[in-house]
This record gives structure tokens, C-alpha cells and sequence, in this order.
């Protein structure tokens, strides 16, 4: 079938602005947007631009706007969306060229939260420490996050203030804060407790529609939030 | 040739290309060692092909049963048919243990037992006692084992300050009068080419998958690393072993982990058998992979594929929902995702999809690169992972050894090249002038070039015609069709021209790069392929369907040279177990 394609372009080599450009390719249900981009680039256009590595939504690279909300376009189906397809990067990042947006600041907020394991005892030297299924299960959830940005690009409360450190950071401190061999909380709760940290989340719930790992991201972030309220009090 | 613009020169003691496992693990040694050093990545690091890796990881921890390395070891000797070198697979098994329990105290979040151990499942073609039956040795976290793997190295780079350069190409590789220089970045967001200038090189920048059709590799697995040092008077080593993995999805390649067999998924042929009972009646599903996809291709030529098609089942439905989404999350939604399947109730439609290519630039048990039959060392240039060849894997790679392989060996690199920029009292080779002048020239090429064809073409040629000819089986004749369409391919690659031709972003001509390191990757295949005249693991000649230790138990070097590669060999090295007849 054929589908209608409009892809918001900007090259800043030649175009002052984005604009967008429609493209009439063919189609099958199962096909996933990234097939109609790559038939545009190699059929086509070869200037189109996008980032993609893995092609099956655990890479994180090809986030970006599809029919108005956040999707791995190696993730999203035609199926899903219907004949009128829009693509466009993902707001609230700088656009590099098409649909690559600078994820420079989005990464430094992540590395910001200590996103390591700090733990002030030392490990058994020959094993593994111990941790119970229950323990291990209490951040089994944001584990998953592959870091695409989907979340904090969809957060109306990123956008308005772009100093917050965003959904992905706070969820991969939930990550660490909530791992029981983990000791430096406290350390990454002071750091979320400033005024561009958790207290910034509005429970719009946006970036638990745009996760494509499905993590319960503004539960995570509510979580922290309690436990800053603990650890202040 | 153009007056030499000004690039920029950065100094470093040691240089790693590559994000992955491998590339992230020596990064980290390094760091801890206070040498100064960077990682370039083409892509930012948790964007790496590890990530993809679903099942697990094997250690011979004896969480769950008894276990012992040397039985780790025999697996992977025998899963490899004998190919393997086994002092490098000693050192894998041993090593393993150490390495896993590290990755703990890194912080991987590895799924437990009841008594709050790393949990261990089983995995194809790991025994217990010398191949009695399956070991539950595979440890993991979930079913995105390599995903926390990438993440818990990347997180442990960070703590310890590693310097990364994201977005950084790698496109040349300087070594002059037989000595590592460093290399040549381009900046994606700009265009710019930049030289690194270093005392170690290393390489670990994955595999080269996307020379097939169907395969479950990144788009951004294009043998870079590999076809760069070819190009240098490298040889590349086994590369006719390339593995197909049972059960990819069809078409899309998508992989759906081992894990789901490990668990006990059956497969199952058009009419319902549990056909694998006939080609490995011990192990049956969890025989190594390349007797699996030959089982499977077997089956769907004869025409029992589901519906006489190019496909065969698997069945999870008698796991149970529990176990399903516990243990294979991910892959399960892989199948809901891509293949609108419900793995719970349904049938899971499967085939083989290219996965992991055994071969590799050759080193020594030290990552160190050698470029000769004696394993003579090419100064400051290292290489680990999936570009690698060591060889723990031989002839076809059990399932999670190639996860232990890139944290074993790219540890050793780390370590070997901080021992190596010591022994050099920091001091740095001399950068020839204009070092990046044949890379840009090839580079400007390409994007002033007005009418040509697009790389695109001939990568999806290149990809179909390696499917059909070079693939789970293979013969004289379709090898040699093959290296012909090769030799057409280059010539019509010398004159590709793109469509973008700005500085900006520009992925025309770096995937265009890509294809002519596809083409490379491909040649050095098929050419050890039509050498090799035998059938072993991965490798399987119709026109030669048994194994010949008397003749070929010998790796191949392919040498790039005019006109074809030149096949070299070198022994294998074998310690403990002799080569037997590979049964499961």
C-alpha cells in the first residue's frame, strides 16, 4: 500500500528553518517506520538523516516524533499508525540536521545522578555479594532503560525549563538509589532535591506513554521523591 | 595532492576504537592504571551491539549444580570443532569466573537464586562432565544480559572518568614502517577529520554481520575494524566460519535468544516433530548452533517447513506464562512486535539468521595483533571482541561465549597495553606528515563524484548473494560464483557517488565507507571458504561434507592482494583435548 510520509527536514548547511517534505512510498502493515526511512534514503534521497543502529528497539538510537508522540521508529509499525505517517525529531533538543537532534546535554544529565554502583563495603573477594530475588526485584523496572531520550523529550516540564535534569536521569538513579548494594543515596537524592531535580515532575505521565521499554517512569520518579523527602526530613 | 589542511592532532598514550564490551572493559583498565587514553565510538557507547545480546553470560560458577572450568573448556573446544586454540580457551573458562564476579561487584544487576546467588541457566552446547548432558552455567539478567553488561561498563567508565570521543568515525588506521601510529576520526556532527596519535591502538569495533541478507546485526556492524588493518597488510583469520544462528526471525533477522531453548522451548517442523530428536538426540534442542541451523535448513529443504516454506516453529506454549514473562521479556516482545505472535499461545515462526563471525583480526592470548604464522606482533596494535580472532571459538561459537570473549580479552588488551606504554616511557611514534591525506582523498572522492551509482545497490547485491552462496551451506561451485560477483561489485564500488554532499551529518558517505568494508569483510570470507576444503562447525562444504584433521585441522590468514587474497595457514594449538569425532 502506499503511504504518506511527511518528514520535517533541515539541513543547516542550505535551509534557514525546517520544513517538511512529503514522500509517497510504498508499504506493508508490518512494515516499521525505520523501513520507510531507509526506503526514502536508499531509494530515494540519500541526504535524509537519521541515526539508527540495532533495528529492533534496544539500541535507542532512532528515537524521534512519530504521529505526535515519541517512538523508537525501529519499534513503531505501520499497522499502528495508519497511511498518514509524520516524522520529526524529538522535541526539545537542539536539531543537528533532519532528524538528528544533540543528545550532548542529554547525556551529561545522566552521567550528573553518579549513574554507578557505589558501595562503601568491600566485596567478598572470589563471589559474588548476596542479593535476595525480592531485593534484586525492587529495580528490576528501570534497568530496562536504554537511554533514547524518548521521556525527557515528551516532558512538557523539560521543555518549559531545560535545566531540569529530565524522566531518563531520575529513572536511572531510581536505578541505583533502590539497589541494596547501592550506598550512595543519599549522595544522589541531594543531588536530585536541587531545584532542577525530581520536584520539577508534574505527573503529566508523558514519559510513561513514550517509553518504548514500557517503564513505569513517573511511578520511578515518585519513588524518588519520597525517599528526598525522607532523606531531608 | 591538495595542500595539507589543517587537522587537528590529539596525544594519547593509548587509543581504543569501539563502545562495546570489549572496547569498554579495556577503557576501564586503563583508567584504573592512570594511563592516559580515550575510546572513539562511531556511535555513543550504549548504542553498541553488546547491548543487543540477550541470553547470558557462562562461568563455570556452580551456582545451581556442579560445574568446573575444565568442563567449559571442553565445550568450547568441541562446540568449535577442534578449530579452537585451547590455550586461549583455557584461559576463557578460567578467566570467566573472575570476570563474572566482578561484573557483580560492578553492579550488574544479574538475576538471583533463592539464596541470593547469580542465578545460571542452561545454554546450547554446555555440559556437564564432558558432554553427559546440559550444566546450568549460563548466567544472566533476564533476557537483556548483554544490555546490562553495556550499561554496568559504560556506568564503571563514568566513575572512573574515561574520556570518550561519541560520534567519532574511525576511517583509517596509521601504521608506517610496521609500527602503530593511531588513527584517523571523523567528526560525524562536522565532517572534520581528526588524528589521534598513540602509543596502543586497539580495535574493538564488532562484527561484520551485515555482509548477509537476514541477519541479526546492528546496520552499523560493517567489519570497520577488520577491513581497515586488512587493508594495512593485516591478514584476517577463519573468516569462511560465520555463524547462522537457529532462531532469527524470518525475514527481519530479529534474533529470539538461545535462552529461549535454554529454558526449554522445542522446535518443531511442518508436521508438529520435535525434529532435532534425529540429529542430536542428547542435547536435541541445545545442540551448538551450527548443527542446529543445519538441522533446520535441512528440514525446510526437504520440505518440511511450516507450510513447505522457509521456516520451521518454535514452541514455547508448554513454558508457561510465568516462566515466559520472567525469563524472555524481551524476546517475546520481540515476537509480538515484529512478528504479531503471542510466544505464550502461539508458534513462534523461525529461521537462521546470520549472527557472529568466528574469524577475525588474529592475536595473541595477550590481544596483541599478529600478522604471521609464527604470531609475529604488530607494535602497538591490539584488537579484541567480535573483530577479533584469538581463537576461543574456532569453528562456530557456543551461545554467551562471545560475551566472556570480548570481557576476557578485552581486559588482557587493556592490561597489555598499559604494560606496553610504560615499557615505552610514555613516549609516543612519530605521526607521518599527512597521515590523513589518503583517507580524505578517498573520502572527497566519493562525495565530488557527480553521477554514480549508489552504495546501497550493491550492498543489498552483496547481501543476497552472500545469503544464497556463502551461507549455511556452501560448495565450489556457488564459492566460486560468488568471489565473481565480488569482483564485479568492487569494480561497480569504484565509482558509487551519494546525494548528500554537505559536511553536516553526513550518513550517505559514511554508509557508503561501510559498503566498501562489507566488500572486504566478504572477500576475505569467501576466499577461506573456497580454500578450506573440508566441512567443520560453522563452515559446511556439500562438496566436501566431512571433517579432514589430517588436512585441514590449520586456521587460514587471508592477505589482501591484487587480483584475490593470498590463503596462508597456521597451526592450531591443542593441549588437552585431541580432536574427536562431534557428537551431541
Amino acid at each position: 500500500m502506499q503511504i504518506d510520509l511527511r518528514v520535517l527536514r533541515f539541513n543547516p548547511e542550505r535551509d534557514e528553518s525546517p520544513h517538511w517534505e512529503r514522500y509517497t512510498v510504498d508499504g506493508q502493515p508490518m512494515d516499521r517506520v525505520l523501513d520507510l526511512l531507509h526506503r526514502v534514503k536508499w531509494e530515494g534521497d540519500g541526504s535524509l538523516t537519521f541515526r539508527r543502529s540495532c533495528a529492533h528497539g534496544v539500541c535507542g538510537s532512532d528515537a524521534m516524533l512519530i504521529n505526535g508522540r515519541n517512538r523508537l521508529a525501529c519499534k513503531i509499525r505501520v499497522d499502528q499508525l495508519g497511511r498518514r505517517i509524520s516524522v520529526a525529531p524529538l522535541p526539545g533538543f537542539p536539531v543537528i540536521k533532519d532528524l538528528v537532534v544533540d543528545m550532548e546535554d542529554f547525556f551529561a544529565k545522566y552521567r550528573s545522578v553518579m549513574p554507578f554502583l557505589m558501595a562503601s563495603d568491600e566485596p567478598p573477594p572470589d563471589a559474588e555479594r548476596l542479593q535476595t530475588q525480592a531485593d534484586r526485584e525492587r529495580y528490576d523496572d528501570t534497568t530496562k532503560c536504554i537511554l533514547c531520550a524518548a521521556c525527557t523529550s515528551s516532558c512538557p516540564s523539560f521543555w518549559a525549563q531545560k535545566s531540569y535534569v529530565g524522566p531518563a536521569a531520575i529513572v536511572n538513579a531510581h536505578r541505583f538509589i533502590f539497589d541494596s548494594r547501592d550506598d550512595a543515596g543519599h549522595e544522589r537524592l541531594q543531588i536530585l532535591a536541587d531545584q532542577d531535580g525530581v520536584w520539577r515532575c508534574r505527573t503529566i505521565f508523558n514519559c510513561v506513554d513514550a517509553c518504548p521499554r514500557g517503564i513505569n517512569i513517573t511511578k520511578a520518579i515518585l519513588e524518588v521523591s519520597s525517599a528526598a523527602v525522607e532523606d531531608g526530613g | 595532492m591538495a595542500a595539507t589542511p589543517n587537522v587537528p592532532i590529539h596525544e594519547y598514550q593509548a587509543i581504543i576504537v569501539g563502545a562495546g564490551g570489549a572496547g569498554l572493559w579495556a577503557a576501564l583498565e586503563l583508567a584504573r592504571d592512570g594511563v592516559k587514553s580515550a575510546v572513539l565510538t562511531k556511535l555513543y557507547p550504549t548504542r553498541s551491539h553488546t547491548g543487543a545480546a540477550q541470553g547470558g553470560i557462562c562461568a563455570a560458577l556452580g551456582n545451581q549444580e556442579e560445574d568446573h572450568w575444565e568442563w567449559h573448556m571442553f565445550d568450547t573446544v568441541k562446540g568449535g570443532d577442534y578449530l579452537v586454540d585451547q590455550d586461549a580457551a583455557e584461559i576463557l573458562a578460567k578467566e570467566a569466573i573472575e570476570t563474572v564476579i566482578e561484573l557483580e561487584h560492578m553492579g550488574l544487576p544479574f538475576n538471583r537464586t533463592a539464596d541470593g546467588k547469580i542465578d545460571q541457566r542452561r545454554f546450547g552446547g554446555h555440559t556437564r562432565n564432558y558432554g553427559e548432558g546440559p550444566v546450568r552455567r549460563s548466567c544472566f539478567a533476564a533476557d537483556r544480559t548483554g544490555h546490562m553488561i553495556l550499561q554496568t561498563l559504560y556506568q564503571q567508565c563514568i566513575k572512573h572518568g574515561v574520556e570518550f570521543y561519541d560520534e567519532y568515525h574511525v576511517v583509517d588506521v596509521v601504521i608506517e614502517d610496521g609500527v602503530t601510529r593511531g588513527v584517523v576520526g571523523y567528526r560525524i556532527a562536522d565532517g572534520e577529520l581528526h588524528l589521534f596519535r598513540a602509543a596502543a591502538v586497539m580495535f574493538a569495533t564488532g562484527g561484520f554481520g551485515r555482509m548477509y541478507r537476514i541477519t541479526s546485526n546492528a546496520f552499523s556492524l560493517t567489519g570497520d575494524g577488520c577491513a581497515l588493518v586488512y587493508r594495512h597488510g593485516v591478514p584476517l583469520e577463519d573468516m569462511e566460519f560465520f555463524q547462522f544462528h537457529p532462531t532469527g526471525i524470518p525475514e527481519l533477522g530479529i534474533l529470539l535468544s538461545e535462552a529461549a531453548r535454554g529454558e526449554g522451548g522445542y522446535l518443531r517442523n511442518d508436521t508438529g516433530e520435535r525434529f532435532m530428536e534425529r540429529y542430536a538426540p542428547t542435547l536435541m534442542e541445545l545442540a551448538p548452533r551450527d548443527m542446529v541451523s543445519r538441522a533446520m535448513e535441512t528440514e525446510i529443504r526437504a520440505g518440511r517447513g511450516i507450510g513447505g516454506k522457509d521456516f520451521v516453529h518454535l514452541d514455547l506454549r508448554h513454558l508457561g506464562k510465568k516462566v515466559i514473562d520472567e525469563k524472555l521479556p524481551d524476546i517475546t516482545e520481540f515476537s509480538r512486535v515484529y512478528q504479531g505472535i503471542e510466544p505464550i499461545t502461539q508458534l513462534v515462526p523461525v529461521r537462521p539468521t546470520a549472527h557472529y563471525g568466528m574469524g577475525g583480526i588474529p592475536t595473541d592470548l595477550e590481544s596483541r595483533v599478529v600478522i604471521d604464522e609464527q604470531n609475529t606482533v604488530l607494535p602497538g596494535m591490539y584488537a579484541a571482541g567480535e573483530c577479533a580472532c584469538v581463537s576461543v571459538h574456532g569453528a562456530n561459537r557456543l551461545g554467551t561465549n562471545s560475551l566472556i570473549d570480548i570481557l576476557v580479552f578485552g581486559r588482557r588488551a587493556g592490561r597489555s597495553m598499559a604494560t606496553d606504554v610504560r615499557a615505552a616511557n610514555g613516549e609516543l611514534p612519530e605521526m607521518p606528515a599527512g597521515a590523513a591525506e589518503p583517507v580524505r582523498d578517498e573520502l572527497e572522492t566519493i562525495r565530488s563524484r557527480q553521477r554514480g551509482e549508489s552504495a546501497q545497490h550493491i550492498r543489498l547485491e552483496l547481501a543476497a548473494a552472500m545469503m544464497d552462496d556463502c551461507g549455511v551451506f556452501r560448495t565450489g561451485a556457488t564459492l566460486e560464483s560468488m568471489t565473481h560477483c565480488l569482483r564485479e561489485l568492487r569494480a561497480r564500488y569504484a565509482n558509487v557517488a551519494i546525494d548528500d554532499k554537505g559536511r553536516v551529518f553526513n550518513t550517505d558517505l559514511l554508509e557508503t565507507r561501510e559498503v566498501g568494508y562489507l566488500l572486504d569483510c566478504a572477500e576475505a570470507t569467501v576466499a577461506g571458504a573456497l580454500a578450506r576444503q573440508e566441512s567443520r562447525g560453522a563452515h559446511f562444504r556439500e562438496d566436501f561434507p566431512e571433517r579432514n584433521d589430517a588436512d585441514w585441522l590449520k586456521h587460514t590468514l587471508a592477505y589482501q592482494a591484487e587480483g584475490g587474497p593470498d590463503i596462508r595457514f597456521k597451526p592450531v594449538t591443542i593441549t588437552r583435548f585431541q580432536p574427536k569425532p562431534r557428537t551431541y
